[in-house]
């Protein structure tokens, strides 16, 4: 566990407020919500794959959070995690979406029921 | 005509044929059987000529009584380390032939690897006879060699907690006996085989002497072995040369089949020996000869009353003696057998391998007495022994006399041998049944080989119908005497090697005082009769009468296979037809090949062999001892040595004269019949048999002898035929109720589920994704629970 006290050069401090923490992840909740409730009721493929974008970067706040309340840097070294994985799930989702595109000349999902069988 | 003028006959041609043969060129083991019998007399002179107080013949009571068992205790000689090389010798042939067929090699040099290491092996079984025999025949103490570790466990300190079987070497007398006939024996017919092979010396000639090479190191093995894994590792070795050889001719249907017949027929008995052995050790806690005998000494008839577990010992060693010796319900392999080579029927199927079942019920003697398995059992097993050997004996000779391919009227001839060697045993005196297995050894290889000669020169004719007046046949007057001395054998006339060993077992049934004994005596001598009728049967069709040659199938092959009439296209052979003879045939005549040198050598030493057999007896009759009665009185089975109450009476007569008139007249009988139907009026004979055919009550006897009294047919119906609804049943369950039913109702299981819930799967991805968070939901809203009522405190 890297912690900044181990770091030797900045002083011990004490836990952060938790007034601050729990608007921090109430953010991060809304920031939840609202990507997964735009996942749920949209059907176009891009804001889908936005919704789940918002929903990574929830996830990425409330690490940062706790990573702050605890003096810790491991929940920063998280968000640095998310971002990559999130970067290449970007470039993947994106050009799943084109090559889906080119098949069925729509972005909807419902296009793609059929693979239920 | 009389029988006697006919051995005069015989042996004035016999003596005539030998002075053709340059003196030098004679084998070297001929001479010395000769000087083995007159080295004898020396020895005997020497201890006295008297048979050891302890090995005295107990004839007191019941047969199977022989009174107190004692067996001296077998000495350890490590001088004759040297034995070692008998084995090695031949199995240096087996690398070496085997090295052969797999590069294909060609050429002769697997027959020379071959009969010299036979040669060898031969000289060191002689070397033994003159270096241990005095000793043996003083002391009486078999010579026990260590050659190397096989198995040895042990587990605890005391008895039964051990298990030994080393590659050791036990030799006794019939040990000895047996290591030097197979080794003379194997020799003689390697010469003669690498003559007769020499068609295939493109195909299968390093082959063939690969196995012949394995099959005497095995029979040398099987009978050299300390214990009886030993002896049970060299019977599976030549049981497996055994269906090697009788596949030889691997192209042909029935040879693979015969091959199969042999091996499958003989596992049965195999699985007697196995269980035998099992049974042994459970008992005796050791499977070493030495051992084993003196814990059956030592053992006393209290302690097995009720063991069924000792009693069952001697019976599934008959089982094996059946499966190997093709007695009783398991002969039918024999015949069938003869697709081999002619050499490996002479060799394996008639001199050696088939005897191993005597020499076994020989070796485990001790246990067909009452010390070893009580009075109840113990003369049961040996009335079942000499009952089996009696029944095959009568039904061995019946068919014998209705086959027309004679190569398988010797190999029923055969049977019926083997019949009278295990009821000699049976009947309780080995001494008949391993003087008989010496005599017949030389007779038979003598008579399949002549047999061979005639199938090599008419192209593989066997049907003697289709052959004659052979007599008169340039270069086939050697043979036919030959043959003919060979049937004189067979057919035990007077004064015979044969007659003098069968006399012995005939002689001790007759004089036995057990009612089935008798019995069985004069069925021996009944058969004894049939016997003289089919072996002249065979010799009047193929030697005397008009000259007529039908050559067989392989008449482009040149060189005969051992082919039956209409299975002809084998692959091999067609092509290497020498080119003198595919001229001849190229012109549509056939011209007979009559045998080469090796071939008149082998069957001029195997003759000579043959008539020198009967030397122990002629010697006995002057002085006073029997070289083969030797060997049996100093081995295990020493208490079978005698022919029984040497005194005792037949039909209220003396016993020897008035067997030797019965047999005479039995045997005169049989010949005179054969002569009348077969050589001076076979249009008599030839009516005979249509007569027979025509009658509806007579009708099953020539039918009936000639396909072996439906024994295959009846084995085919009890045991063929289920096995076969038996195998179309299975087949029926497996594929409709195994693969039907149970395989596809747990395969289609899963589908069937998936059919049930598939409806919730709409293909919306947001439905999946609403259950998730669903369950996202039910999941946080368990743990709020939880922390509410205060569980995670």
């Amino acid at each position: 566990m890297i912690t900044l006290a181990s770091m030797g050069s900045v002083a011990p401090m004490t836990p952060a407020m938790p007034a601050n923490i729990q608007v921090t992840l109430a953010l991060a909740i809304i920031l939840f919500a609202i990507g997964l409730v735009g996942f749920l009721t949209r059907r176009n493929m891009i804001l889908m794959f936005l919704s789940t974008e918002l929903m990574f970067q929830a996830a990425a706040l409330a690490f940062v959070a706790f990573g702050r309340m605890w003096m810790d840097l491991s929940g920063q070294l998280m968000v640095i995690f998310i971002l990559t994985v999130a970067a290449a799930e970007a470039a993947l989702a994106l050009g799943l979406v084109v090559l889906l595109y080119r098949r069925k000349e729509t972005l909807s999902s419902e296009a793609w029921a059929e693979l239920k069988e | 005509m009389s029988t006697v003028a006919i051995i005069a006959l015989a042996s004035a041609f016999v003596t005539h044929a030998t002075a053709h043969t340059p003196t030098a060129s004679m084998e070297p083991a001929l001479l010395t059987t000769l000087a083995l019998a007159l080295g004898d007399g020396a020895i005997a002179a020497a201890d006295g000529h008297a048979v050891d107080a302890a090995h005295a013949v107990h004839s007191t009571s019941g047969y199977a009584d022989v009174g107190p068992l004692h067996f001296v205790k077998a000495v350890a000689n490590t001088d004759f380390a040297w034995l070692k090389w008998m084995l090695l010798a031949p199995l240096v042939s087996v690398i070496l032939c085997g090295a052969m067929a797999m590069f294909k090699v060609k050429g002769r040099l697997p027959a020379l690897f071959t009969v010299a290491a036979f040669g060898l092996s031969t000289a060191m079984a002689i070397a033994l006879y003159f270096q241990f025999g005095p000793t043996l025949f003083a002391t009486h103490a078999p010579l026990t060699v260590p050659f190397m570790d096989w198995l040895s466990l042990t587990w605890g300190p005391g008895p039964f907690q051990s298990f030994t079987a080393n590659l050791g070497f036990y030799i006794d007398g019939i040990s000895m006996l047996w290591m030097l006939f197979v080794t003379v024996l194997a020799t003689l017919i390697a010469l003669y085989a690498s003559e007769y092979m020499e068609s295939d010396l493109k195909a299968g000639y390093a082959r063939f002497f690969f196995a012949v090479s394995l099959f005497v190191t095995s029979m040398l093995i099987l009978v050299m072995s300390d214990n009886l894994v030993g002896l049970y590792l060299g019977w599976e070795g030549v049981g497996l040369c055994s269906y090697m050889l009788i596949g030889y001719y691997a192209t042909q249907p029935g040879a693979t089949a015969a091959a199969k017949k042999a091996f499958i027929m003989n596992r049965i008995g195999d699985l007697g020996l196995a269980l035998a052995i099992f049974l042994i050790w459970t008992n005796y806690g050791t499977v070493q000869y030495d051992s084993l005998f003196q814990a059956i000494a030592g053992s006393t008839s209290e302690a097995v009353q009720g063991g069924w577990s000792k009693a069952a010992i001697p019976f599934l060693l008959l089982l094996a003696v059946c499966g190997k010796s093709a007695q009783g319900p398991l002969f039918t392999w024999l015949p069938d057998a003869m697709w081999g080579p002619t050499p490996v029927s002479a060799l394996i199927h008639a001199a050696t391998m088939v005897t191993a079942g005597i020499y076994l019920l020989a070796r485990m003697a001790p246990f067909y007495t009452v010390q070893a398995i009580g009075p109840e059992w113990a003369e049961t097993a040996l009335l079942t022994v000499g009952w089996i050997g009696c029944f095959t004996a009568f039904i061995g000779a019946t068919i014998a006399c209705g086959q027309f391919d004679y190569k398988r009227v010797f190999a029923y001839s055969t049977i019926s041998s083997l019949g009278y060697m295990v009821m000699g045993l049976g009947v309780g005196t080995a001494f008949g049944g391993v003087y008989y297995v010496f005599t017949h050894a030389w007779f038979k290889a003598l008579l399949f080989l002549t047999a061979g000669a005639v199938m090599h020169g008419m192209a593989g004719q066997v049907d003697f119908r289709k052959l004659g007046g052979l007599l008169r046949v340039p270069g086939f007057r050697l043979t036919m005497i030959c043959m003919l001395l060979g049937c004189l054998w067979l057919a035990t006339a007077p004064f015979s090697a044969a007659a003098e060993s069968k006399d012995i077992i005939l002689l001790t049934a007759l004089t036995s005082h057990v009612q089935q004994v008798q019995w069985m005596g004069w069925i021996g001598v009944l058969t004894a009769g049939i016997t003289a009728y089919y072996a002249f049967r065979v010799w009047f069709r193929l030697a005397l009468g008009p000259v007529k040659i039908e050559p067989g199938a392989d008449q482009h092959a040149d060189h005969g296979h051992d082919d039956h009439a209409g299975h002809a296209d084998h692959a091999h052979g067609g092509a290497d037809a020498h080119a003198g003879h595919s001229a001849a045939h190229g012109s549509g005549t056939f011209h007979p090949h009559a045998p080469g040198f090796r071939i008149s050598l082998v069957l001029t030493l195997l003759a000579i062999g043959s008539v020198l057999a009967g030397l122990p007896s002629y010697l006995a009759h002057s002085q006073g001892f029997n070289w083969i009665q030797r060997f049996v009185q100093n081995s295990s089975a020493w208490m079978r040595a005698g022919n029984s109450e040497e005194h005792g009476q037949i039909l209220g007569r003396d016993a020897h004269s008035t067997l030797f008139i019965i047999a005479t007249s039995v045997v005169v009988a049989g010949f005179l019949l054969a002569w009348i139907l077969h050589a001076k009026n076979r249009a008599l004979g030839d009516r005979l048999r249509a007569f027979m055919l025509n009658t509806t009550g007579l009708k099953w006897i020539p039918l009936g002898s000639e396909h072996g009294w439906y024994v295959d047919q009846f084995y085919n119906a009890i045991i063929g035929i289920p096995a076969w609804l038996g195998a179309q049943l299975l087949a029926f369950t497996d594929r409709f109720v195994i693969d039907g039913v149970i395989v596809a109702a747990i395969g289609r299981f899963p589908g069937f589920i998936a059919r049930v819930f598939q409806p919730l799967y709409t293909g919306t991805v947001q439905s999946y994704a609403l259950t998730m968070a669903g369950g996202i939901g039910l999941i946080v809203a368990w743990v709020v629970w939880v922390w509410l009522s205060g569980g995670a405190s």
